[in-house]
């Protein structure tokens, strides 16, 4: 290759990357635009302050067995730890998600995105692949790093042995959180051009649909209109796959269904709203 | 496959009830073509459909031989596009960012890098490359739009009105950088604008649409018509009894938007000042005063305004 200060015009006589990977171009360039961010790697680490919690407890119960009494190793824990990281996955994914396609509409990128070599869902998986990677990061990884842990600690793999159904069920609650979250954060991200509008708008649909639930629930006198609540449907699901009593009334698969109605109709939403140019018909 | 860069076979593109393109059927050469029209002529909606954000009604759409409704991200990855309105990945530099854009356009990361300093340097943002583009100014930002449509060294250019908004000197420079590109890279333009003159700097061919449908289309020169001369004239009277008589004389006149008419006559020049003589006696005869009276030249504004129709 020439110098930089060959200033001129050269034709490319590289080889292009083949089509259908630009997607991993647009997560991995989300990935470290947030990594710049001093604020958001502060809120990633507070985010893992609950795993150090637990993870002193894990090392509390297998050294000292009084313990066990008292703070008890059991699924429950980690169907807990997943419920507890809520609160970091609600602000992982408005940090990550509310300007990931609004920025991009302010700007007028997406015109340049889409007159590349990539097609609608190559751009909207690199989009919503940079809030799914970050929010795996708070939610799957440090559950299993606790699971980890609890084995090395232990010196043994009898918790694990008793209780295999947690790898799967680990695995199925946190994608559950991760894909509800993404997805609704990147549908209400297509709809405006205002990074702010987004956060409050997925605020509010988050925290408008709990008081509507606590609302109903004192007018009708029963759980089972819990079904009207984002946070609640994830924890009743949360609760089926790790085989905990149901909280709520509400039948589990209403619960499963009102949430892939959700992410389907993000989803729905998206290939609307991602285009090229905004047809006004 | 056709040699053409761009066919266009019977398109029909409607925006609900509106046809923003009636069955328009052209072939655009391999070269610098201008696509001219005025407002809401389907300039744009044509270059948006060859890139595939606006699917046809009907007809089919070539692109370097390519079928854009089957190969559309063949196509693309030929193509570099450089949009009207404003268009950036906000939170870069313009570095990152054309950089970005030649790894969207499918270059392996380092040669994205490299290009993206060197296209920078060559359409003359080399000095401001490491500062934020939401910092640039009008014209900058219309260089940073060319540049990002150049990373991937595409075969075909679509520029949609490059000088916009741009100062006298900055527009210059664009248009000679269009014409390097189109003349001396081997790499063909299709360069849609409103402003005769950059075309007609440009662009060797051109297409001119109106109301969504082709009015004209050629090699400019050919456009311009044979040999003749052509005045302009500004006169004080009854306009309409006055362009009569010149037609009755054989002579073609086209109003323009200022106060000015282009006269034209065909044939061999006659004697020194014939012309001028005659437009004067024309005028004498339809009792109005001649106030300006000058020769000119054939200018693509004249098949513009032919093509069209005067208003």
């Amino acid at each position: 290759m020439t110098p930089i200060h060959d200033q001129t015009y050269r034709r490319y006589e590289g080889t292009k990357q083949p089509l259908g990977r630009r997607w991993a171009v647009i997560m991995q360039t989300g990935i470290r635009g947030m990594l710049a961010r001093r604020a958001f790697v502060a809120l990633l680490i507070v985010s893992w302050a609950p795993f150090i919690v637990r993870a002193v407890r894990l090392y509390l119960v297998t050294n000292f067995p009084q313990a066990a009494s008292i703070l008890p190793v059991n699924p429950q824990m980690f169907r807990d730890f997943l419920e507890q990281q809520g609160i970091p996955v609600f602000f992982v994914t408005i940090y990550t998600g509310a300007g990931a396609i609004a920025n991009d509409r302010r700007a007028n990128a997406l015109q340049i995105y889409l007159s590349k070599p990539l097609m609608r869902i190559e751009y909207i998986l690199g989009k919503l692949g940079t809030t799914v990677a970050y929010l795996l990061l708070v939610t799957i990884v440090p559950a299993f790093l606790l699971l980890l842990l609890q084995v090395l600690f232990s010196g043994s793999f009898e918790f694990l042995g008793h209780n295999l159904f947690l790898i799967p069920a680990l695995t199925l609650a946190s994608l559950l959180r991760v894909f509800v979250a993404a997805f609704t954060m990147l549908a209400l991200s297509s709809l405006s051009k205002s990074s702010r509008y987004v956060a409050i708008m997925y605020a509010g649909a988050v925290f408008f649909t709990d008081a509507l639930y606590g609302l109903l629930r004192i007018i009708v006198g029963s759980t089972r209109v819990a079904w009207v609540s984002i946070t609640a449907n994830i924890d009743q699901v949360t609760d089926g796959i790790f085989r905990l009593p149901l909280r709520y009334e509400t039948p589990l698969l209403v619960s499963l269904l009102v949430l892939l109605g959700l992410v389907a109709l993000s989803i729905s939403v998206l290939e609307r709203r991602v285009r090229g140019v905004e047809v006004v018909a | 496959m056709s040699d053409a860069a761009i066919v266009l076979d019977h398109v029909t593109v409607s925006y609900g009830k509106n046809r923003a393109l009636r069955d328009v059927s052209a072939s655009f050469p391999r070269g610098a073509v201008g696509l001219l029209g005025p407002n809401g002529a389907g300039k744009s909606t044509m270059l948006k459909s060859l890139l595939g954000f606006i699917p046809p009604t009907s007809g089919r759409l070539e692109v370097l031989g390519l079928d854009v409704a089957r190969k559309p991200l063949d196509v693309r990855a030929r193509l570099g596009y450089m949009p009207e309105n404003d268009g950036h990945i906000p939170g870069m530099n313009a570095v990152t960012f054309v950089a970005y854009a030649g790894q969207l356009a499918g270059l392996p990361k380092a040669d994205a890098m490299q290009r993206a300093h060197e296209v920078l340097f060559y359409v003359g943002l080399g000095e401001a490359r490491y500062r934020n583009v939401e910092t640039y100014s009008t014209g900058m930002k219309q260089r940073i739009k060319l540049a990002q449509a150049l990373v991937h060294d595409p075969d075909l250019l679509f520029l949609d009105e490059p000088t916009n908004g741009m100062d006298p000197k900055g527009r210059d420079e664009m248009l000679e950088l269009v014409r390097d590109i189109a003349h001396n890279k081997g790499i063909n333009v299709i360069l849609s604008s409103h402003l005769l003159p950059d075309v007609e700097y440009v662009c060797d061919y051109v297409v001119v649409l109106d109301k969504g449908a082709v009015a004209t289309s050629g090699p400019i020169e050919a456009l311009k018509g044979p040999a003749g001369r052509v005045y302009e004239v500004r006169v004080k009277g009854e306009l309409a009894v006055f362009i009569a008589a010149l037609e009755a004389a054989g002579f073609e006149c086209h109003q323009t938007e200022e106060d000015v008419m282009r006269v034209f006559i065909r044939g061999e020049r006659g004697a020194q000042g014939a012309d001028q003589q005659r437009i004067c006696e024309i005028a004498k005869e339809a009792r109005v005063q001649v106030r300006h009276l000058r020769a000119s030249l054939p200018t693509l504004e004249d098949v513009f305004t032919k093509a069209i129709g005067e208003e």
